[in-house]
């Protein structure tokens, strides 16, 4: 097999993997976690979405118009980087990013976004919604929305839109509505309510571009579809350069697809390690965090059965992370499900972890992450600590730090007095 | 296989109200709105004034189906402290006053969380009648399917205009009590139209083997009601029964409970 082509125009890893596999899980359950858990008003369009992804996913011209977006438009095959400077200050370990904030828009989202609006084009549907966290999803779907000529409506929490004031702008000017969600604790969760709202009234002329594993299926195994490109590459890479697989590999989880993205090529070999890390937030002994897998139990929340932060009567708890991407209290299905056969490991960050983290490795290689992959450069300095000089780390770089500037610069105090309007 | 064949209170007051000319009207309230003991008054107050099935809405911190009116009501109950166990209390002290038989509509988490016998357990004891469940579909009901099943409940499913034959057939197998068709693709919240889907729907429902199908989301006034029921066997009001509590208190959500029950009496009377 060549690198830097992905197996999609071949066969779906899922046709030729036998069942037992980690890896040919599809939905709609992974173990006990996913499902559909919504109204009536959306099962037609959840249908009519999955048998369309089934059909695309079995035509080798949807796989090449998506692999030909994925080189010509957003770059990929997406670089790797060995950052031996940022590697001395977790043990020595070898540690190799996997370099998705070097895609058209800044993150991983994009993957997602591309195979999703094909889907909608496809379907013949004409506008596409979704709602956006720390606004990468929201900016990856605007993108596509232009580049396709379709009609955009992204659903953001205030609180998000002024953390986040940036990446409004660049919806806006890629044409896209933003609209600022005023209800529950104003962040992704009330965007996703909203954006589902939505879905149910005008079902029929719009597609939900969904933005992470989580959700009624099929989004959690169809998002991971699209996103697994990070690990098949990542894999034969990583295997080129040190001639064999990592001893782990890591990722941050907020509803965690960047997560699923890479571990997902590394399922099925056991001697590879897999750690996802979550906001801690303030600190996990308070309420003041997103760690969903360290602190949550299960319960349905937006569509699937999952892990989740509620409290004793089944109300969704309000998460907090300095970090607007992670700032969620779900995660997706399958990383519930990871985590209760013990597959993958998911271990709590601190703001203040990740944002050490953030300047060594701006200060130490030159590359400005965003403060959500951040929390796995941080997981990831303690991780080789752990392991020794000897590992090898794969730590996917799901996305650059451009847009948490305004963060940085008030946490860092980088601002001259007079010059707060970024 | 026989199974016991459970008598719904519900079934036979909107069979009774059919039988007599009319059809049933079946009204929402939130309980904790404004306070928890209010909110027991005005579904008491509703079901004296002509409602003739009480659904009482358990508040949720993430009700997709629901729109402003509602979402703004229950936001406000969770705010002033609104548990689970109130709506056990709520049922109990409404079916001590009145005979109308009182449903729970909740979203599913709350009943995963309090365990699904024991929620089943917990609203028999208190004279609930059953459960409307809008996100919660058959495909995934097992769990409730058993439950209510051994406790004698009704299960009221959804079924909407974008919903297959097959699944409407789904929908009316699995439901007791009655189907809620949903009378538009959307979310709560007043109407000045009912969507003609809503006809089409519950002629499709009746296909389907329905003898109970009552009409829900955008219905507001005596005229929309009395047309619903042209068709259907029941109407449901919800979004401005709590608009009436939120904005003239006990009296006035009374007083457009009997308007609107004066609507469902009589749909000869259309015009």
């Amino acid at each position: 097999m060549s690198t830097g082509t992905h197996p999609h125009a071949d066969s779906p890893v899922s046709d030729a993997l036998h069942a037992d596999s980690l890896r040919a899980q599809s939905g709609p359950y992974f173990g006990d976690f996913g499902g559909r858990f919504v109204p009536e008003s959306l099962v037609a369009a959840l249908d009519e979405l999955s048998a369309e992804y089934a059909l695309a996913k079995a035509d080798p011209a949807f796989a090449a118009e998506l692999t030909e977006l994925h080189r010509s438009y957003s770059g990929r095959p997406s670089l790797i980087t060995e950052v031996p400077r940022f590697a001395a200050h977790g043990g020595g370990a070898r540690i190799i990013l996997k370099r998705e904030d070097l895609n058209h828009t800044g993150s991983h989202k994009i993957n997602n976004v591309l195979g999703q609006v094909l889907l909608t084009k496809r379907i013949g549907k004409k506008r596409v919604i979704a709602e956006t966290g720390a606004g990468q999803h929201g900016v990856a779907t605007a993108t596509a929305a232009a580049l396709f000529g379709l009609d955009c409506v992204i659903y953001m929490g205030e609180v998000d839109t002024e953390r986040q004031a940036l990446n409004v702008a660049r919806m806006r000017l890629l044409g896209a509505e933003v609209i600022s969600v005023t209800t529950g604790s104003r962040t992704l969760k009330d965007a996703i309510n909203d954006a589902m709202r939505d879905w149910v009234t005008n079902v029929e002329t719009t597609n939900y571009v969904f933005g992470t594993v989580a959700g009624p299926h099929p989004f959690p195994a169809m998002v991971r579809d699209f996103q697994k490109i990070i690990g098949e590459e990542a894999r034969q890479q990583v295997l080129d350069l040190t001639g064999r697989l990592p001893d782990a590999v890591t990722a941050c989880v907020g509803g965690g697809s960047n997560a699923m993205g890479i571990f997902h090529a590394f399922l099925d070999d056991p001697e590879v390690a897999l750690y996802g890390y979550e906001a801690g937030g303030e600190g996990i002994t308070g309420l003041r965090h997103a760690a969903t897998l360290t602190k949550g139990r299960p319960g349905v929340l937006h569509g699937a059965r999952s892990m989740m932060l509620q409290d004793e009567d089944g109300q969704t708890v309000e998460s907090h992370s300095i970090s607007a991407g992670l700032d969620y209290p779900g995660v997706g299905p399958e990383h519930a499900w990871l985590a209760s056969i013990g597959r993958a490991t998911y271990l709590p960050v601190t703001d203040a972890e990740a944002m050490d983290a953030l300047r060594l490795l701006s200060r130490t290689e030159g590359i400005i992450p965003a403060i959500e992959s951040a929390h796995a450069l941080a997981g990831t300095l303690e991780l080789g600590k752990q392991l020794g000089p000897d590992a090898v780390i794969l730590v996917n770089l799901s996305g650059r730090g451009d847009k948490d500037m305004e963060t940085a610069g008030r946490y860092f105090d980088l601002l001259d007095a007079g010059a707060e309007q970024l | 296989m026989s199974t016991t064949p459970v008598t719904s209170p519900v079934e036979a007051t909107i069979a009774a109200r059919r039988a007599a000319g009319g059809g049933a009207l079946v009204g929402y309230l939130p309980v904790g709105f404004p306070t928890l003991s209010e909110s027991i008054d005005a579904a008491v107050a509703i079901a004296q004034n002509g409602v003739d099935v009480l659904e009482l809405g358990l508040p949720y911190s993430d009700p997709v189906m629901d729109g402003p009116v509602i979402q703004a009501a229950t936001q406000q109950a969770l705010a002033n402290g609104f548990r689970l166990r109130h709506g056990f209390e709520a049922v109990a002290a409404i079916t001590a006053q009145v005979d109308t038989p009182v449903l729970i509509m909740t979203y599913w988490n709350p009943v995963l969380q309090y365990g699904v016998d024991r929620f089943a357990d917990d609203l028999a004891a208190a004279g609930g009648a059953g459960l409307i469940t809008p996100d919660l579909i058959p495909d995934d009901a097992d769990a409730w399917l058993a439950a209510s099943e051994r406790a004698g409940l009704d299960r009221v499913f959804l079924a909407a205009p974008s919903s297959s034959d097959e699944r409407l057939v789904q929908a009316v197998t699995q439901s007791r009590g009655f189907v809620y068709a949903v009378s538009t693709m959307g979310i709560t919240g007043a109407r000045s139209d009912v969507d003609s889907a809503a006809r089409v729907l519950v002629t499709r429902l009746r296909e389907a083997g329905s003898t109970s199908a009552c009409v829900g989301l955008g219905i507001s006034t005596p005229a929309q009601v009395r047309e619903v029921l042209q068709y259907a066997d029941g109407a449901i009001v919800g979004s401005a029964l709590v608009k009436a509590l939120a904005d003239g208190g006990v009296a006035a959500v009374a007083t457009l409970a009997a308007e609107l029950a004066a609507g469902a009496r009589d749909i000869r009377a259309a015009g």
